[in-house]
């Protein structure tokens, strides 16, 4: 189980790690029970302190933080149309760098199918002109504002309501590897980190906000209504996306690639996908199948690493 | 100083006496140049502006919204499908109140491709809450995108503007244009300062979820300003009267119309050539004039119900909206309702094909015509090739 806030607050009595007590997100926001996503932002402004200006595209970003006229975070955010959170910060940065103010941290903030969907080609841009900002996508592995259809993030196997039967041929190869294509963009700084390692998270983000030029955080935000899931399991299930390797903890800083959480003793992918209903029409077979690509892909990612480092 | 600038360069002279301070850009036949001054000149240092290169016009319009809340003056200019690529964002800008200034080289839009000019591309964004100037000539286009920020960034109105400026008849040919003094311009126009703005220290969200219990009001201040913007329009172009020695006659320009018994509503490049024609015509005697329409959004309702008096109102479209005639005819027809003079819609100069003196003459003749005869047809197609062109 995660650490509750007691534990965090004696590991900063005690030096080891300091999570930052100020509030930028506040009670009354409108996400739903178990919701992932109020967490990684809670988390992530709580790394990024106040002088801090956020976009948002459409997703359950754009409902969370309240329905006008309440709000619920202490930073200003624009909302704005799906396919240009890139752009958006650009712009938003290039006016705050002509009036001076340049200490500001810009964040686009947006979930999976808002980025290696229709969002890519903006956000693509916005490293190619090498915006100084945090671009954050939130990863619930569906389109799940509009009720669970596939992205080009969801995972392979799952259901989604387009994707009933798990495996359909218009979604044959599983999540984009986003934060790779970033890095072959230019990208100065990438990371991916889970709401359940919060001490990782806060530290990335912090990571991020000390480089100048594009950065980008790859967070798993589980959505229980999408995932078909205990929505009092959250933070565990998240837990397991990591120990078992479907979501390993890796950064790209300073042209290397390295984990950032070791896996030790990694957990069979079959603890992770039987707590969700998303991936219970999956057979034995196709168990094993998913638990291959898994071994295949973190093989890959040790001879990336390995590569990075030569 | 007198220059001899094109459109187009006129256009980004224009963006630099504005002082703009963010602009985003993204290359469009026939709009390019103005992309590729702007660039000079930043990069000459004669424009201190951030220049952002964008991967397309959507991208564009959605960085300048943004640039816009945090308070700098922003500037684009697009044609055609990037226009019609923009549609979206160009909904957002005018829905969340950012009087972002935007040339348009007006364009066809395919398919098939055709790259020349007409009016397809911007008067199919006639309904986004933008306003939008059309322009005669090359001095127009500058002294109008002048007008067009300080009507955009009036409190009072806060919508956003396009300038239409013909493409390749007025983007990419070279007229006398006078540009203005720096610090006249300055006088006329002054910075930016939107209330409220983006602010660290007082954290707000800006275009968040409406629902259904208040979007009507929001709707319908975007309708009220939009209506106040006629005043504040004449306003504009009376006070750059004042100062630059030149104005354009606020909404409506008409032109030898007092004693006309026929008139011709047209807007952009071909009232140049209407109003030349209109001089030859009255040498012979003929009671004919031109009543240029310089902005249709907001529409010139009372300056158009004006025209009722008037035997016969020809209307020409330099595009199609393929329902029940141009979009100009319609809404000029709609604001003359009840008044029993008699409407034709003239439909030419498309895709690049020229509206040629004899064109206009031919259309006053046919309008003349009328005023004897009675409305042969409700629309005329000028100039097709097999000389039909009418229903």
């Amino acid at each position: 189980m995660a650490r509750g806030g007691g534990e965090l607050i004696r590991e900063h009595m005690s030096g080891k790690f300091i999570i930052p007590r100020e509030e930028l997100m506040h009670p009354g926001h409108s996400a739903c029970p178990g919701c992932g996503e109020p967490i990684a932002m809670r988390l992530l402004l709580k790394a990024l302190g106040p002088r801090t200006v956020m976009n948002v595209p459409a997703g359950c970003c754009a409902v969370i933080p309240g329905v006008w006229p309440r709000y619920s975070l202490k930073i200003p955010l624009i909302d704005h149309a799906f396919e240009c959170t890139g752009a958006t910060s650009s712009g938003i940065r290039a006016a705050l760098d002509a009036k001076g103010m340049n200490d500001i941290t810009v964040v686009g903030w947006a979930g999976d199918g808002g980025t290696v969907d229709i969002g890519l080609q903006s956000l693509s841009g916005a490293i190619d002109r090498g915006t100084d900002f945090l671009y954050v996508m939130y990863d619930n592995e569906a389109y799940m504002n509009t009720g669970s259809q596939c992205s080009g993030s969801t995972p392979w196997g799952a259901w989604t309501t387009t994707t009933p039967g798990g495996n359909e041929i218009s979604h044959r190869t599983g999540k984009k590897r986003i934060l790779e294509m970033l890095v072959e963009n230019g990208i100065s700084y990438a990371a991916t980190v889970n709401i359940a390692f919060p001490e990782d998270l806060i530290k990335r983000a912090q990571i991020a906000q000390s480089i100048r030029g594009p950065k980008f955080l790859h967070i798993l935000s589980p959505c229980p209504s999408g995932w078909k899931m205990d929505p009092s399991k959250t933070v565990e299930v998240a837990k397991l996306a990591t120990q078992t390797g479907m979501f390993p903890l890796y950064e790209y800083r300073d042209s290397q690639y390295q984990f950032t959480e070791e896996i030790k003793d990694r957990k069979p992918v079959e603890e992770y996908l039987r707590l969700q209903r998303r991936f219970r029409h999956l057979s034995p077979t196709q168990i094993s199948e998913i638990q291959n690509l898994v071994d295949n892909r973190l093989r890959e990612l040790d001879a990336r690493m390995e590569a990075s480092r030569k | 100083m007198i220059d001899a600038l094109t459109a187009n360069q006129a256009a980004a002279i224009a963006a630099k006496l504005a002082r703009i301070e963010v602009a985003a850009v993204y290359p469009i036949t026939p709009q390019t140049t103005i992309s590729e001054m702007m660039a000079e000149m930043v990069s000459r240092g004669e424009l201190d502006a951030r220049f952002m290169l964008m991967e397309s016009e959507h991208s564009a319009m959605s960085a300048l919204i943004g640039a816009s809340y945090v308070g700098a003056r922003t500037f684009t200019a697009t044609s055609s499908h990037g226009l019609a690529l923009m549609h979206e964002v160009l909904m957002w800008a005018s829905g969340v109140r950012r009087p972002i200034v935007m040339p348009v080289a007006a364009r066809t839009i395919g398919g098939p491709w055709n790259i020349w000019g007409e009016h397809m591309d911007v008067i199919t964004e006639r309904d986004v809450g933008w306003m939008q100037f059309y322009c005669e000539n090359n001095q127009e286009v500058l002294d109008t995108v002048l007008m067009a920020y300080k009507v955009s960034e009036d409190p009072s109105v806060m919508l956003p503007a396009m300038v239409v400026i013909d493409g390749f008849i007025l983007t990419h040919t070279v007229d006398a244009v006078s540009v203005p003094e720096q610090h006249l311009v300055d006088e006329y126009l002054p910075s930016f300062n939107p209330d409220p703005v983006l602010n660290i220290d007082d954290p707000r969200r800006f275009g968040g979820l409406i629902m259904p219990d208040w979007w009507t009001e929001f709707r319908y201040r975007i309708a009220l300003d939009m209506e106040g913007a006629k005043k504040r329009i004449q306003e504009a172009d009376a006070e750059f009267g004042k100062i630059f020695g030149r104005n354009y006659g606020g909404l409506v320009e008409n032109y030898r119309t007092d004693d006309a018994d026929v008139v011709l509503v047209i807007a952009g490049s071909a009232a140049g050539t209407a109003k030349e024609v209109v001089d030859h015509l009255r040498d012979e005697g003929l009671r004919v004039g031109v009543a240029r329409m310089r902005v249709f959004r907001p529409f010139p309702s009372e300056e158009i119900a004006e025209l009722n008096s008037k035997d016969v109102i020809g209307v020409f479209d330099r595009s199609y909206t393929f329902g029940d005639g141009g979009a100009m005819f319609n809404e000029v027809r709609s604001a003359m309702h009840g008044s029993d003079n008699i409407i034709k819609n003239y439909v030419g100069g498309l895709g690049g094909r020229d509206v040629t003196a004899a064109h206009i003459e031919w259309i006053f003749r046919n309008m003349l015509d009328i005023l004897d005869n009675g409305l042969d047809r409700k629309i005329e197609w000028v100039g097709l090739r097999d000389g039909s062109g009418r229903w």
